[in-house]
């Protein structure tokens, strides 16, 4: 067989160049993988949550190794793990705190799409993708919170779980269904352990490389919102204003990196609880089905969903306008790409009125978010000389005002994405 | 771009490269730690296998009783005068003079394996395949008119004498295991730690 010289490669690489696309992977997604060369702070974040992801499965699968997803045994084997396993404690706090940093990623990552127009045409799959994400992630960090079956995973799941009860007709049964028992219990537990170690990580792996296939389908978008692709090289059809993702932003992403895991190290070693934000200190308390604790309070991820809960009143004697406001409150940024009808996509050439509506959301996102972790009696009550408010608790009617500020970013942006006066956008990315 | 090429400092540039690869590795080597540790016996289970005590005083002569130390049956055996006498007949043993040192302590290097001549404390597993051998301590019996007592193993039939001594032919190796002990006082044996000065 005649061997044809000018392209035969010899050693390892080669040898596996011809049975799998190990070189030309490396070529298509790192080396020659052309990102834009003005990327800025809010770029850090999709590495990071992947960094994050990883970390959570590491330490998930050593803390596998020594929990016991039995009601009797759950709190027990997690307090065996901070005592009795070497470092235990350690790949606990990696992992409580890993999830509550893996939502600051997160949202950041959101916040960062949200105001450069990375949802925008073509990447609209892309952020479908990302929005299912966070949804399977919320779920994650729900089923996670139960395992340690102390008084905080009990009651945060008796009430979580109660929502679907809500549901009209058939509220009640498909709740019981989801607990397989009339109360929290053992089955509840072994099944949302089953859940969160294996379905929905598995899940959002999947979920995370369909992602990572969109991206580099459409390439990332960037602070100017510029397509780069658009201005190529005439001789080399690369983009002028794109970079080598190696190693000029694994560079970058490795110094992000390092100074994420300086704050990561410093909450694990110094304040593992955050003051009760991070692992509620009812948690250390062993469930117990006959008392529920004073104050319950979702984790602080979640509490800005939980506040529009709480401030949708009944209607006709049903709470489940409150459960669906909630649930759209998520759902609705599905539809973000569709709501947005500017020219342009990113806030440096968008107008007053965009700048102004995240400005509410911003607010309103923080608010819903403090009002969720405190009592709604914590500002007392309005006099009740005042009509149609008199008597009803300050934080309700203000979680009610940011309630509907919330939902009006999303479902004015129609209007307002449309009217807004937009600035011209220049041909080239800007570095500043 | 050709220009600016010529002016970079390959050296520096590959010492950079070094450096950071190399802490990389350290601090994920470092962070290996801590997860490779977690695996190992937890305090719980170290405090599981720590030493256990008895009361030997509480053994009649020619008796023997069985404990439990890290989930292995330990025998202590009060061996009578007479038992220690079979002990000289030797021509029949694999290893009569304790060649395989690795099966005993030190201070058990002698005729009796023992630290008082007649209490022996032996682990009571087969050393060949793990299984517990049945106390054969008295002469004869279903042993057959040649057996002086000893252990019989029910598994594949290895035989051991009253020192834990395999004999010649059985499947098993090795004599029987004796665990470090140690006398806290006249009477107790703590199994699972040397006497202070072996340590």
């Amino acid at each position: 067989m005649a061997i044809d010289t000018k392209n035969s490669k010899t050693g390892f690489v080669s040898w596996v160049d011809e049975r799998f696309p190990l070189s030309s992977f490396i070529k298509n997604h790192l080396t020659q993988y052309y990102a834009p060369k003005n990327f800025n702070f809010w770029y850090f974040f999709g590495a990071l949550a992947l960094f994050v992801f990883v970390m959570q499965i590491l330490t998930g699968i050593f803390l596998t190794m020594h929990y016991k997803p039995d009601a009797s045994q759950a709190f027990e084997s997690v307090e065996y793990i901070m005592r009795d396993v070497s470092f235990g404690w350690l790949i606990r706090y990696m992992h409580s705190t890993g999830a509550s940093l893996f939502f600051v990623v997160i949202y950041l990552h959101m916040f960062r799409a949200l105001i450069y127009g990375s949802y925008k045409n073509p990447r609209e799959l892309l952020w479908l993708f990302g929005v299912l994400i966070f949804l399977l992630l919320m779920a994650e960090a729900f089923f996670g919170y139960l395992l340690p079956w102390g008084q905080m995973s009990y009651w945060g799941a008796q009430v979580i779980v109660n929502l679907f009860a809500t549901i009209p007709f058939i509220g009640p049964d498909l709740a019981e269904w989801v607990r397989g028992d009339y109360l929290i219990s053992d089955a509840t537990l072994n099944r949302f352990f089953a859940f969160h170690v294996i379905a929905l990580p598995l899940a959002l792996a999947g979920l995370v490389f369909l992602h990572l296939v969109a991206l580099h389908e459409v390439g990332s978008n960037n602070p100017d919102g510029i397509e780069i692709k658009k201005t190529k090289d005439k001789k080399t059809g690369i983009p002028l204003d794109g970079i080598p993702f190696h190693p000029y932003y694994t560079v970058k992403d490795l110094m992000g990196l390092t100074v994420f895991l300086i704050i990561f190290a410093a909450i694990i070693f110094f304040a593992p609880e955050m003051n009760g934000y991070f692992l509620e200190a009812n948690n250390f308390i062993p469930a117990d089905p006959l008392v529920t604790p004073s104050h319950i309070a979702p984790v602080w991820y979640f509490t800005p969903f939980y506040s529009i809960l709480r401030a949708v009143p009944p209607i006709l004697n049903s709470q489940f306008p409150g459960v669906a406001a909630m649930g759209l409150s998520v759902i609705i940024l599905f539809f973000v790409p569709w709501l947005d009808r500017s020219k342009v996509r990113s806030v440096r050439y968008k107008g007053p009125l965009f700048k102004k509506w995240i400005a509410i959301f911003v607010v309103s996102f923080f608010v819903l978010g403090y009002l969720g972790t405190v009592p709604s009696n914590i500002w007392g009550q309005f006099s009740s000389v005042i009509p149609l408010i008199g008597g009803t608790d300050v934080a309700t009617i203000v979680a009610r005002i940011f309630t509907i500020l919330y939902f009006a970013f999303f479902l004015l942006m129609p209007f307002y994405s449309k009217k807004d006066q937009t600035k011209p956008v220049p041909k080239r990315v800007t570095m500043r | 771009m050709t220009k600016t090429y010529k002016k970079v400092d390959q050296n520096k540039r590959k010492f950079l490269l070094t450096a950071t690869s190399l802490t990389g590795v350290a601090g994920i080597s470092a962070l290996g730690f801590p997860f490779m540790a977690s695996m190992a016996p937890s305090e719980k289970a170290k405090a599981a296998g720590a030493a256990v005590e008895l009361d030997v005083s509480k053994i009649k002569t020619g008796e023997m009783k069985t404990t439990e130390w890290r989930g292995q049956p330990v025998w202590i055996l009060n061996r009578s005068d007479e038992m220690l006498e079979t002990l000289d007949r030797q021509d029949e043993l694999a290893d009569p003079d304790l060649e395989v040192s690795s099966q005993q302590p030190k201070y058990c290097q002698n005729k009796t394996r023992s630290i008082k001549p007649n209490i022996l404390v032996m682990v009571g597993l087969c050393t060949h395949l793990g299984c517990s051998p049945s106390p054969k301590l008295t002469p004869k019996g279903d042993m057959g008119s040649k057996w002086e007592g000893g252990f019989f193993c029910p598994c594949h039939g290895s035989k051991f004498d009253l020192a834990g001594r395999v004999y010649k032919g059985s499947p098993a190796p090795t004599n029987l295991v004796i665990p470090p002990h140690t006398y806290i006082d006249e009477k107790v044996i703590l199994i699972g730690e040397d006497p202070e000065e072996n340590v």
